[in-house]
Parts: structure tokens; C-alpha cells; sequence
């Protein structure tokens, strides 16, 4: 029982895992991009329409290949969540628009998108598709509990804690993630060592934004099995709670995600009723609230947002 | 040589930020932003529904203004969305990014609706609206003032802290509703008590009336009052404002009393006003858009009205169009997003003008 419930919200975390990453990357640049919701949301559509096309290209369903099946629909997503990343950038950056308000922009635009264009995609042979996603390893032991809960997965499980080490490992180890880092605390002094900030600031969100919509389009491929809900700008803004969380730590934001998942998950798996359900949904935000108090009143330097995280940078106004 | 040597490592445009813009000439650039929105979103109907290019702002005037009930509905939302733009304007202008304004409200809303389902038919109905006024204010300055004493005292980041509060504010909604309805379909249906009085038969016009009042009051406070001065300085330099001896932890959690208040009103004319119930969309996501409204009118409540009227048109139009062409209702949500990116862009224009390489080199010669 209890492996079974570890097992789906390690599954379910994931949604948040590539969320929180992605955010996680973005903040680090000194943009707080509120338009997370809205990425993830397009993330998914873009997904399915990649699916979709893929699937229809196919003359028969039994012909379908597992590895393009995933590849083609990942491309897809982080094709459509770059790109809305990049429109968020272009009005942050260049534009230098109020960030806060950009980006409730992009969400609403991107709830928007999604919803509206999800109508329009054939989803037939979603769920023969979806199976692509869920299985990875030939091992399916369902006793083990080893094999449960490690090697069970669909292949975006890993690819969510591969990409969040990778992540971690380039912003705490590498002169990029260094120079990313400067140009988030401190943007005129990063510009001033020579580091383009600007180009930084569009690298940062257009990969976040792509890490990011794969969120969606896992939660509706792998967690769904293929099947559409319009729930996913809710996941965003867990995602965008996870980041406070986790510190600013993708690594962390692993563990995070996972204990996200777990009290996401929790009440339908205890005896309580629905009132008492819904008093335990609270519980994600509380504990994030709570970790923001605590880290503000600490005030330890390593453990603060970014210094220059949403404002935008004008190299003219000192 | 050396000088074109120069010349070629001269970026080909500069950004220079302008000093003061004459204002009729930021509100021609303004103009020209709404009108080459709404060009913009005809073009992308046309695309999405093929029809005709004309048709689409026939059904979108036609949703707003064809009949009365329209019209009433039109003013309705804009009250609605105008008092709780109200309610986040002091605050960001003393730059506290308050993204809470949906819980706020929405909390505002349940302790109103908690009042009609505890003491409804039981006191005289005049009195039970005074209570649901006392208790939709009182619970929305609790919830507005717990993230200001964390910011005044340990400069908590504010607007993390009110987003998250947002969400503890909808799993209350959705416990109490649980609580109070014990059927199990999770919905609360009209309350009977605590409906506002119809004046001259028209449900909507006390709604209308009060956020009239409350416009012009709050464009008062903020620029007659000594409180409002305090607002703006700690909005422009919070070592000026130090300097100057203004108490800012006090101007802080003052200014998010009254972001409460607001709310809470604004979650009283939800209950009362309007939809005689509480949900956890009650509030609809306007406390996001009023963030949207309030700083595309630059915080002035006069031309919140403005903004406010331009976001509910359009809304209620595209959702016209939506039902007119058979397209899925989340049509306007596209709508207004890409209204808001032109309306952030033009933001752009206003504020720095582009100069180009070449003609720098003509005022020279």
C-alpha cells in the first residue's frame, strides 16, 4: 500500500518537477515569470498537436514506433512553451515591461491558447499512444518493491530528475550557471564584467519555459494516460510554489516535488472526508508560506530570492 | 579610419529612455495600441472562424450594448473588476506587488456568505447586510495584513507570500462549502438572505452606485491626502521616504488595511450584488486581471474606469463571438491576452524612444 502511494507521487510529482526547474532556471536570470501557469498549459496543447500529427502520419495504430511517439510530442511541447517564453522575454527584456504583470499576461493568453485549441485536436488513439510514455524499462515486476518504485516509471519521470541535476549541477558548478547567477543578483555589475545580460536573460527563459511545458505534457500523456483536463494552470502555480521551496535549488526541488506530490495525492488515500480533503490541500501552500517566513527571517544570504528578480534591467538608469 | 572603425562597432539602434512625454502624445501611442489590438484580434477571428472580417466586431458590440440586460451586465462586471483594481492601486503604487487580490476578495466573499448561512432569516435583513459588511471587511484585512507584517517586519518577499495565500483561500472556500452543504454535490446553492435592495427595481445599480463612491474616494485619498503622499514616496525611494521620517513598516501595513477593505467590500458586492453564493471561482480570476487594469491605467482610479470598461467590453463581446460562431468559450481569454501584450508593449513606446545609427549621423552632418 504504502509503496503504491510513494510510486504515484513520485509520478505525480513530476509535473511539478519540470515546472519547478524550469521556474527555477528563469528566476535565477532575475525574471519571475508568473506566465508559468500559461507555459505549462501550452506545453501540453503543443504536445498533443505533435502527437496528433505524428499518429495521423502513421497508416495503421499498431504500426507506431514508442520512440517517436515520445520524441515527436516533446519536441512539440518544448517548441510552443520556448516560444511563449521567448514572447514573455521579448517584453521583459527588450521591451522592459513590468514582469508581474507580463507574465499573469502569458498565463492568461496561454490558459486561453490551450483551452481553446485542444478542442481542435483530434485525440483519437491518445491512450494506445500514452503507452509510449508510461513504459520504459522491458522489467515489470510488480511485486518488487525495488522495481516498483524505481524502474517502473514512463521515461519523463527520469528525464524530469535528469534534467533537474543537470540543472543544478550547471548553475552551482560551471561559469555559465555562474554568469547566469550574476546577471540575477546583480545585473549591472554582471554587464559591466562583460557577461551579455540580455542574452542570458532569453537563454535562461526560453529553456526554463521549455523545461517547464514538458510539465504539461507529461501530466497529460504519462499521468492522464492520454486523456485532456483543463487543470494544469493549477500545477503551475504549485510549480511556481515549489521554487520558493526548494530555494532556488533544483536539486532540492527533486525532494520538493516529491513531497508536493505526496500530500497532493494524500487525502485520497486516507480516510477523511471531503470536507477535511479540502483542509488538506492547503497544506502545500501553507508549508511553502511557511518556508519563505522562515527563510526571511533568517535572512541568510544563500537562501534568498535572487536580488534583481523581477525587475527589469536598463543599462542607461543607474 | 579609426573613425569608421568606430562607426561599425556603434550598435545600429540605441534605447534612450524619454524624459517627459507631452501626454497627448503617450495617449496617441496608447490609441494607436488599443486600436491595432483590436485589428489584430479581428484578424486572428477571421482566421480561427472564417467569417468575414466585418462580422466579428458586429457580434462583439453586439454582445455588449444589444440589449439592456447586456448593458446592466456590462456595468455589473466593471464594478465589480473596478473595486478590486481600487483595492490593489495604493498598494502598488507604494510598489508592494499584492497578487493576492483574488483571495483577498474571494475570503472577503465567504465570511459574507458564512454570515447569510449562520444568522440568514434570523435577524431583520438590514441588519444582516451591516454583519455581512463587518465580517467580508474583517476577514479581508486579515488576510491582506498577515503578508504586509511579514514584509514590514522581515521584508518577506510579498508577492510570493499573497499568491500562495490565493490558494489557502480557495481550499477554504471549498471546505466550508463542504461543511455547510451536506448532500455531498460540493455546490452551494442561492442563499434567500443578504440580497442587496433592488433601487428602482434595478438589481445591479446599488453595486454600481457604491464602487462609483469608492473610485472617487480612493482617487482622493491617493492624491489629497497626506496618507496618499506617503503612499507615492515610498513607492518612488524608500531611503527618501526614511529620510523624510515616514514610519514605512506603519505606511505598509496601513495602505494593506485598506487593500482589505476593499476587498472585503468587493466580496460583500459579490454575495450581495451578485451571484448570491460562494464558490471557489467566485471572484473569477478578476483579481488578477484588476492587477492587469490598475497598473495599465498607471494607478490613476479615473482611468481605471477607462481600463477597466476596455477589458469587460472585450470580455463580454469575445464571449458573444464565442456563443455567435460555436467556438470554445476559453475565445475571449485569447482575446484579452493578446489585448494585454499590445497594451504591456505600447507601455514600451511611451516610456523610451528607439534612435537609429543613421539618423544620428544626418543631425551631425
Amino acid at each position: 500500500m504504502f509503496v503504491i502511494f510513494l510510486f504515484n507521487a513520485i509520478r505525480f510529482s513530476t509535473t511539478f518537477m519540470f515546472g519547478c526547474t524550469g521556474e527555477t532556471i528563469t528566476e535565477k536570470g532575475g525574471n519571475l515569470n508568473l506566465g508559468i501557469p500559461g507555459i505549462m498549459c501550452v506545453g501540453a496543447v503543443g504536445g498533443c498537436i505533435g502527437e496528433s500529427i505524428y499518429l495521423k502520419s502513421l497508416s495503421d495504430i499498431s504500426r507506431i514506433n514508442p520512440f517517436l511517439a515520445v520524441l515527436i510530442p516533446i519536441l512539440f511541447a518544448m517548441l510552443f512553451s520556448g516560444a511563449l517564453g521567448m514572447l514573455y522575454c521579448f517584453l521583459t527584456v527588450t521591451l522592459r515591461c513590468n514582469q508581474n504583470v507580463t507574465g499573469l499576461a502569458i498565463t492568461t493568453f496561454g490558459v486561453g491558447f490551450t483551452n481553446f485549441f485542444i478542442t481542435l485536436v483530434d485525440k483519437t488513439n491518445f491512450n494506445v499512444a500514452s503507452k509510449s510514455f508510461t513504459k520504459f524499462f522491458p522489467i515489470q515486476d510488480a511485486s518488487n518493491w525495488f522495481v516498483k518504485l524505481f524502474l517502473s516509471y514512463g521515461v519523463m519521470v527520469y528525464l524530469a530528475v535528469i534534467i533537474a541535476i543537470i540543472a543544478a549541477i550547471i548553475l552551482n558548478k560551471t561559469r555559465l550557471g555562474l554568469n547566469l547567477k550574476a546577471v540575477g543578483e546583480n545585473p549591472a555589475t554582471a554587464d559591466a564584467a562583460g557577461i551579455s545580460v540580455t542574452a542570458y536573460k532569453y537563454g535562461a527563459t526560453g529553456i526554463g519555459s521549455a523545461i517547464a511545458g514538458l510539465g504539461g505534457l507529461f501530466y497529460i500523456m504519462d499521468y492522464l494516460n492520454g486523456s485532456w483536463e483543463y487543470s494544469i494552470d493549477a500545477m503551475g502555480w504549485l510549480a511556481i510554489a515549489l521554487v520558493i521551496f526548494s530555494i532556488w535549488r533544483p536539486n532540492w526541488g527533486i525532494l520538493g516535488s516529491i513531497l508536493f506530490g505526496a500530500l497532493y495525492i494524500a487525502p485520497s488515500y486516507l480516510n477523511v472526508s471531503f470536507s477535511q480533503k479540502e483542509l488538506l490541500k492547503m497544506i502545500p501552500y501553507i508549508v511553502t508560506i511557511f518556508v519563505l517566513i522562515v527563510s526571511s527571517i533568517r535572512n541568510k544570504k544563500e537562501n534568498q530570492p535572487p536580488a534583481s528578480l523581477g525587475l527589469s534591467y536598463f543599462r542607461e538608469e543607474r | 579610419m579609426k573613425s569608421t572603425e568606430k562607426s561599425a562597432r556603434e550598435p545600429f539602434f540605441q534605447i534612450v529612455k524619454r524624459d517627459n512625454l507631452v501626454w497627448w502624445k503617450a495617449w496617441l501611442i496608447r490609441a494607436a495600441a488599443v486600436i491595432s489590438a483590436f485589428l489584430v484580434c479581428g484578424i486572428v477571428s477571421v482566421i480561427l472562424t472564417k467569417r468575414g472580417f466585418g462580422s466579428f466586431y458586429v457580434s462583439l458590440f453586439k454582445g455588449v450594448f444589444q440589449t439592456e440586460r447586456r448593458i446592466w451586465n456590462l456595468f455589473q462586471n466593471i464594478s465589480l473588476l473596478l473595486c478590486i483594481s481600487l483595492a490593489v492601486t495604493p498598494a502598488f503604487k507604494m510598489r508592494f506587488w499584492n497578487i493576492g487580490a483574488e483571495g483577498q476578495a474571494l475570503v472577503g466573499a465567504l465570511a459574507s456568505a458564512a454570515i447569510v448561512v449562520y444568522f440568514g432569516g434570523k435577524v431583520p435583513e438590514a441588519l444582516l447586510l451591516v454583519m455581512m459588511f463587518g465580517a467580508a471587511v474583517a476577514a479581508s484585512v486579515i488576510w491582506a495584513v498577515i503578508p504586509a507584517l511579514f514584509k514590514a517586519q522581515w521584508n518577506t518577499n510579498e508577492t510570493l507570500f499573497t499568491l500562495m495565500m490565493n490558494y489557502v483561500a480557495k481550499s477554504l472556500v471549498a471546505y466550508f462549502i463542504n461543511v455547510w452543504v451536506t448532500s455531498g454535490s460540493g455546490v452551494l446553492g442561492v442563499l434567500k438572505f443578504g440580497h442587496f435592495p433592488a433601487i428602482g427595481g434595478y438589481a445591479y445599480l446599488l453595486n454600481i452606485i457604491i464602487v462609483a463612491v469608492l473610485t472617487v474616494l480612493v482617487y482622493m485619498y491617493l492624491k489629497k491626502t497626506k496618507h496618499g503622499y506617503e503612499v507615492s514616496v515610498v513607492g518612488e525611494s524608500l531611503n527618501t521616504a526614511r529620510y523624510v521620517g515616514i514610519n514605512v513598516k506603519k505606511v505598509i501595513i496601513r495602505t494593506m488595511v485598506l487593500t482589505g477593505v476593499l476587498c472585503g467590500i468587493a466580496g460583500l458586492l459579490l454575495v450581495a450584488g451578485t451571484s448570491h453564493t460562494v464558490a471557489t471561482n467566485t471572484v473569477g480570476g478578476r483579481g488578477f486581471t484588476a492587477i492587469l487594469v490598475s497598473w495599465l491605467a498607471k494607478f490613476n482610479p479615473l482611468y481605471m474606469i477607462l481600463t477597466s470598461f476596455m477589458v469587460v467590453f472585450l470580455q463580454q463581446g469575445a464571449a458573444q463571438v464565442a456563443t455567435d460562431y460555436r467556438l470554445s468559450n476559453a475565445f475571449p481569454d485569447i482575446i484579452i491576452g493578446m489585448f494585454f501584450f499590445f497594451i504591456i508593449a505600447c507601455e514600451f513606446f511611451a516610456n523610451y524612444s528607439i534612435k537609429f545609427r543613421l539618423a544620428k549621423k544626418e543631425k551631425k552632418a
